[in-house]
């Protein structure tokens, strides 16, 4: 398990310094400078800004310096808002953002496996129909158009829900519903489909026979094999909830990180591109890893094959 | 079982009697004719395929959709980035099919060049990765050993990278363009399709055909050929098919954020993006056919997919 847990550590540094270099790569073949937008200034002033963001410096330097920032986590000040530094925003933006993410994990996961075992069990039946249109329509619409039409049905038709912001319990229901659906989708005809195989394995068949309570059987014995599949994808369900709470906070107006990184890329403000890109990777990568140790140790498969193996 | 239960109730029990039998003749030219007509695997899959109507309802949709993709801005006589703002927001009319947006342009006609980009960049993104993913993954499948262990390591790599930041960060750098958007999504998109050509290839290669094949001196190439590729087929589609909606949803995403197609031109993406703020004043249709057309794509897709991943599975084969 040790060696596992290295093994994967060891590929997540390589995983996060690829991005870090590939962003700086990237951020420095931009022709021009970001500050060449600066309208009304003279060319000394111009140096000084140089100097300042440490432009005028060699790329190698300019590169340590980076590295040097992302170890010490201080990515230095905004370009277009000097009086903010980019640590300000991602502590100002990021509990909002995880926030967010987290309750729309919370949802999607719970109403994504009550869905699937619905499914399941009433295999071939209307409820199974229904659950799967409604999950097969949750991965088709994309989240921006559902939260557009929530935000028109829910909040300006019938003023049930405020429309945008993020201050009260009432103002999270839209943003979180519009961005668990595609997720909870995902989940529901995952669980169903594993679930509908775990409930012909024989030791179901075993436990019905002894006699078992049929809601101990699903939820005991089934549920636990069938939620295995759920886990592994948990990263990339993550990842995609991630980049949809870009979308989710520009449509309600939520002040979370993602706004911030959207309004950066449209103003090119690249200290604050550099330094969310490399936070939310981190955050993500870091996120991956944990799915992969937590799937370690729930499956007993992998430890006996990597018994087997060696 | 039953029937012998109904004669054992109906007439006295009894010995079985010799005169209930009646011999029949033995054709020995019949004994090994195939009654059912042999079906190659494709013909079988496809007449399964037929069988599930709501993955021919897709096919189908798509089909009209690349029609109208194809034909159905010359079916008006409004131009994609004509601005004519004294239109502005006319409602679905004889006139403008779909309506008109806040810039007065003609809805239909750009609902339409949406379709010719999403269409265009799905099945773009899906060609690329597949044929990196299947020299990648058939590569490294095949060799096996040191060759497959380095070229996972890089795999593993690269699928931790959060494909939206790399596409997002190139479209930074390149500037917002058809080209970039493909180039983007396929950067890091090819690893699933590498992944799942491996684990077949790995899968297969291993099989007694295979192995009978190699016996006879086959070269690896013809294997590889002959063998490996017409049996990872039937996932590669599937995979296929799941690829385009995907591409075709982060092209919207990125255009609804402002990074992807760029005015004058269209995409469903930018149109939603653009009707924002229309809907809330109750112009609807500047929202509702490209979010129409975007989501049904996607649905058609993806049933279309569950119906092909049903259809080439030849353990579902009845």
């Amino acid at each position: 398990m040790l060696k596992y847990i290295m093994k994967r550590l060891l590929i997540m540094v390589v995983t996060l310094w690829i991005i870090v270099t590939l962003t700086f790569v990237l951020m420095v073949s931009i022709p021009g400078s970001p500050l060449n937008e600066e309208r009304g200034t003279t060319e000394q002033v111009q140096k000084n800004l140089e100097s300042f963001y440490n432009l005028d410096k060699p790329y190698y330097v300019q590169y340590l310096l980076y590295i040097k920032s992302i170890a010490t986590f201080d990515f230095g000040p905004s370009i277009k808002q000097p009086d903010r530094t980019v640590n300000d925003l991602l502590g100002n933006g990021f509990p909002i953002s995880f926030e967010l993410g987290m309750w729309t994990i919370i949802v999607a996961v719970i109403s994504g496996i009550i869905l699937g075992i619905i499914a399941a069990l009433r295999h071939n039946g209307i409820v199974d129909y229904l659950a799967m249109t409604i999950a097969v329509l949750g991965i088709s619409i994309p989240n921006f158009v559902l939260a557009t039409l929530l935000i028109q049905q829910l909040a300006v038709n019938h003023p049930i829900f405020p429309p945008a912001t993020w201050s009260s319990p009432m103002h999270m229901v839209l943003p979180i519903i519009a961005l668990a659906t595609g997720p909870m989708a995902i989940i529901a005809r995952l669980t169903r489909s594993t679930m509908l195989e775990v409930l012909t394995q024989d030791y179901i068949k075993m436990a019905r026979a002894k006699g078992l309570n049929p809601w101990k059987i699903i939820f005991k014995h089934a549920l636990k094999n069938a939620l295995m599949p759920v886990v592994t994808i948990m990263g990339t369900l993550l990842a995609g909830i991630l980049t949809g709470t870009f979308v989710i906070e520009k449509i309600f107006a939520i002040p979370g990180m993602g706004r911030y990184f959207v309004e950066s890329i449209n103003q090119r403000d690249y200290p604050v591109i550099m330094g969310t890109t490399v936070f939310y990777s981190a955050f993500l990568i870091f996120a991956l890893f944990l799915v992969d140790i937590a799937y370690g140790i729930l499956d007993p498969r992998i430890k006996l094959h990597k018994k087997a193996g060696e | 079982m039953k029937l012998a239960n109904e004669t054992n109730n109906n007439h006295s029990p009894g010995p079985v009697r010799d005169e209930w039998f009646q011999w029949k003749e033995k054709d020995l030219h019949k004994a090994e004719s195939v009654s059912r007509p042999s079906l190659s695997y494709w013909q079988d899959a496809w007449k399964r395929l037929l069988k599930n109507k709501l993955a021919m309802m897709g096919l189908v949709f798509l089909v009209l959709l690349t029609f109208m993709a194809i034909f159905g801005p010359y079916m008006s006589k409004y131009d994609v980035g004509k601005i004519d703002l004294p239109n502005q927001y006319q409602p679905p009319s004889a006139d403008h099919w779909f309506g008109t947006d806040s810039h007065g342009r003609d809805v239909f006609v750009r609902t339409w060049y949406g379709a010719r980009i999403s269409l265009f960049v799905g099945l773009m993104a899906a060609l690329i990765d597949c044929v990196i993913g299947i020299v990648y993954g058939g590569i490294s499948g095949f060799k096996g050993g040191r060759t497959d262990n380095v070229m996972m390591r890089i795999i593993e790599v690269l699928y931790g990278i959060p494909y939206l930041l790399v596409v997002i960060l190139l479209l930074v750098v390149m500037g917002p363009s058809l080209t970039t958007i493909i180039v983007a999504l396929t950067v890091t998109g090819w690893v699933g399709m590498a992944r799942i050509v491996r684990g077949q290839v790995l899968q297969i290669k291993n099989y007694e055909f295979v192995l009978a094949s190699r016996s006879f001196g086959t070269k690896s190439w013809r294997i590889i050929r002959k063998n490996l590729i017409p049996n990872t087929m039937g996932p590669i589609i599937v995979q296929l098919t799941l690829t385009v909606p995907s591409a075709i949803f982060a092209e919207a995403f990125l255009s609804f954020l402002g990074l992807g197609i760029q005015s004058p031109f269209a995409s469903w993406g930018s149109m939603a993006n653009d009707s924002l703020g229309a809907i809330l004043s109750g112009n609807w249709w500047t929202l509702f056919f490209p979010a129409f057309f975007i989501s049904f794509t996607m649905f058609a897709f993806n049933v279309l997919g569950d119906g092909l991943q049903d259809a080439l599975d030849p353990k579902l084969r009845k």
